[in-house]
């Protein structure tokens, strides 16, 4: 016999129906799709590890152009590169079909453009 | 000693399985699809049979602390939060318990001091450092929910923006080691098990009384949270391929082909094996704390009468029966009757 059943068993049901929200939350299973840009047919490193590591790159470029005044990148084949959010990497991306897609898929919040111009939004 | 260490080694064990079983062997679906699945189906079914365990218990009689002064006459005043009449001051004292741990105000550490003399002081660490890590912990958890649920909920950013807000990276000579921004959970949380840890180890007389059961989660947790950190901070992993994998397993159509960094898989055998540790551990406080006697009863057993449930039911025979029973022999010897 169950004491209480009034009081414990609703709220053992709220328990698991909250817990398992992401089983019943339907949805598509949509995946962020960002857009391959037609410039180029290769990123400044490798896709797989520009994907996990870009903050990090882009940080420390950040660094070395703002404190050391270095502004060539040479990348693992041997391409070299001008470390340049505005000039290199959205020459080819786009903040809008590009970065925005996965930064909203994951809840990642872009701070680039708190002092960065979006290329996008200036009118030719 | 021993009950110290062997938690240790058995969870850096857990680490370099789920580490040497994704890069070395390549089961990927076992720690990303198998395990997680069963360990999540373990948690749910085994707490709710916990909890019904206990609610299938009887608590036949109040249990009220002697911590305060009990409703009575109209003159004496009553303190509802220590000794509660009713349902209200039931509700305000679960809710100190659960939100604010209120109990551990009360803990105290004993100590020999010159004399030699026994005294007891008042211990507000553990209450701190308990309160820094289950709040930690939840917030932790709360973030989650950008990879748990597709749409990431409204709480989630407003937690990032005031668990980040400080926006703290830190540079060593070769690169930046916090970044993308420390969450302040991250850190205190670290601090708390850490606190919680050494409470247990340096204090002779808490060492004593505890267990290889109670090191075991402590480190476990610990794990979780570093692995969670350095993926997060610096081993780096495809996050879009985590949250991928993770809405494929809440679809229930997994997706074996998906692999993402090593250090995933080990925050994750982490966490599975937590979910599947917890209904048969201690951990199930959790539960237990909204179960407990001395916390979710009023006191009012001189105000209402309270049954035990297991008494059995005792067929009363009065005198006036027995009297109709017999009333042809007693009359017959002349005994008194009653009834006429
Ligand atoms: C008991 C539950 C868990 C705890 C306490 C925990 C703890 C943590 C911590 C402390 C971090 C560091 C960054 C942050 O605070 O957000 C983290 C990161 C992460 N956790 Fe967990 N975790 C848990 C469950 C899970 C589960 C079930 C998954 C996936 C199935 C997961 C996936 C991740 C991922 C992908 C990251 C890295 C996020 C990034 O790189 O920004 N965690 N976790």
């Amino acid at each position: 016999m169950i004491y209480n059943a009034k009081v414990v068993l609703p709220i053992l049901i709220l328990f698991v129906v909250v817990l398992t929200y992401p089983f019943w939350q339907g949805g598509t299973e949509q995946r962020p799709e960002p857009q391959k840009p037609a410039k180029a047919a290769q990123c400044v490193e490798d896709a797989a590890w520009m994907r996990a590591n870009h903050m990090q790159l882009l940080d420390r470029w950040r660094h070395e152009v703002v404190r050391k005044q270095e502004r060539s990148y040479t990348s693992t084949r041997g391409q070299v590169f001008e470390k340049s959010l505005v000039n290199t990497c959205l020459d080819c991306h786009q903040k809008s079909d590009f970065c925005d897609k996965c930064h909203a898929y994951a809840s990642v919040k872009l701070v680039c453009f708190n002092c960065h111009l979006n290329p996008e939004l200036v009118e030719p | 000693m021993k009950k110290i260490i062997t938690p240790f080694v058995l969870v850096v064990l857990l680490g370099l399985i789920a580490w040497f079983g994704t890069a070395g062997l390549g089961l990927y679906t076992l720690f990303g699809v198998v395990l997680p699945y069963g360990a999540f189906a373990t948690f749910i079914v085994g707490f709710t049979f916990k909890i019904l365990s206990w609610a299938k218990s009887p608590v036949p009689f109040r249990i009220p602390t002697t911590a305060g002064q009990a409703k009575s006459l109209t003159w004496i005043k009553p303190n509802e939060l220590e000794s509660p009449s009713g349902a209200p001051g039931v509700l305000a004292r679960m809710f100190l318990e659960v939100f604010f741990f209120r109990s551990l105000l009360r803990n105290s550490r004993a100590s020999m001091v010159k004399g030699p003399r026994l005294v007891y002081v008042s211990d507000k660490s553990l209450w701190l450092a308990g309160l820094v890590f289950h709040w930690s912990f939840l917030i932790i958890f709360l973030r989650h929910y950008r990879i748990f649920a597709e749409q990431v909920p409204f709480f989630v950013p407003l937690l990032e923006a005031v668990d980040g807000f400080f926006e703290i990276v830190w540079y060593n000579e070769i690169h930046a080691v916090t970044l993308p921004g420390l969450y302040l959970t991250d850190a205190l949380i670290l601090v708390a098990l850490t606190f919680l840890f050494l409470r247990r180890v340096l204090d002779t007389k808490v060492r004593f009384i505890s267990l290889l059961q109670d090191y075991f989660p402590l480190y476990l947790i610990l794990g979780i949270v570093i692995t969670g950190s350095l993926m997060r901070y610096n081993l780096k992993v495809d996050v879009i391929a985590a949250k991928n994998l993770v809405q494929s397993l809440v679809h229930f159509h997994p997706d074996t082909s998906i692999q993402v960094g090593s250090i995933f898989y080990v925050h994750l055998f982490f966490v599975s094996t937590l979910a599947f540790y917890f209904p048969f551990s201690k951990l199930m406080h959790a539960g237990g704390v909204f179960m407990s006697p001395t916390r979710n009863l009023a006191n009012n057993s001189r105000a209402k009468r309270h049954i035990n449930p297991w008494n059995p039911t005792i067929k009363i025979r009065t005198y006036a029966e027995y009297e109709e029973d017999y009333r042809d022999k007693m009359k017959a010897v002349g005994l008194p009757l009653e009834k006429e």
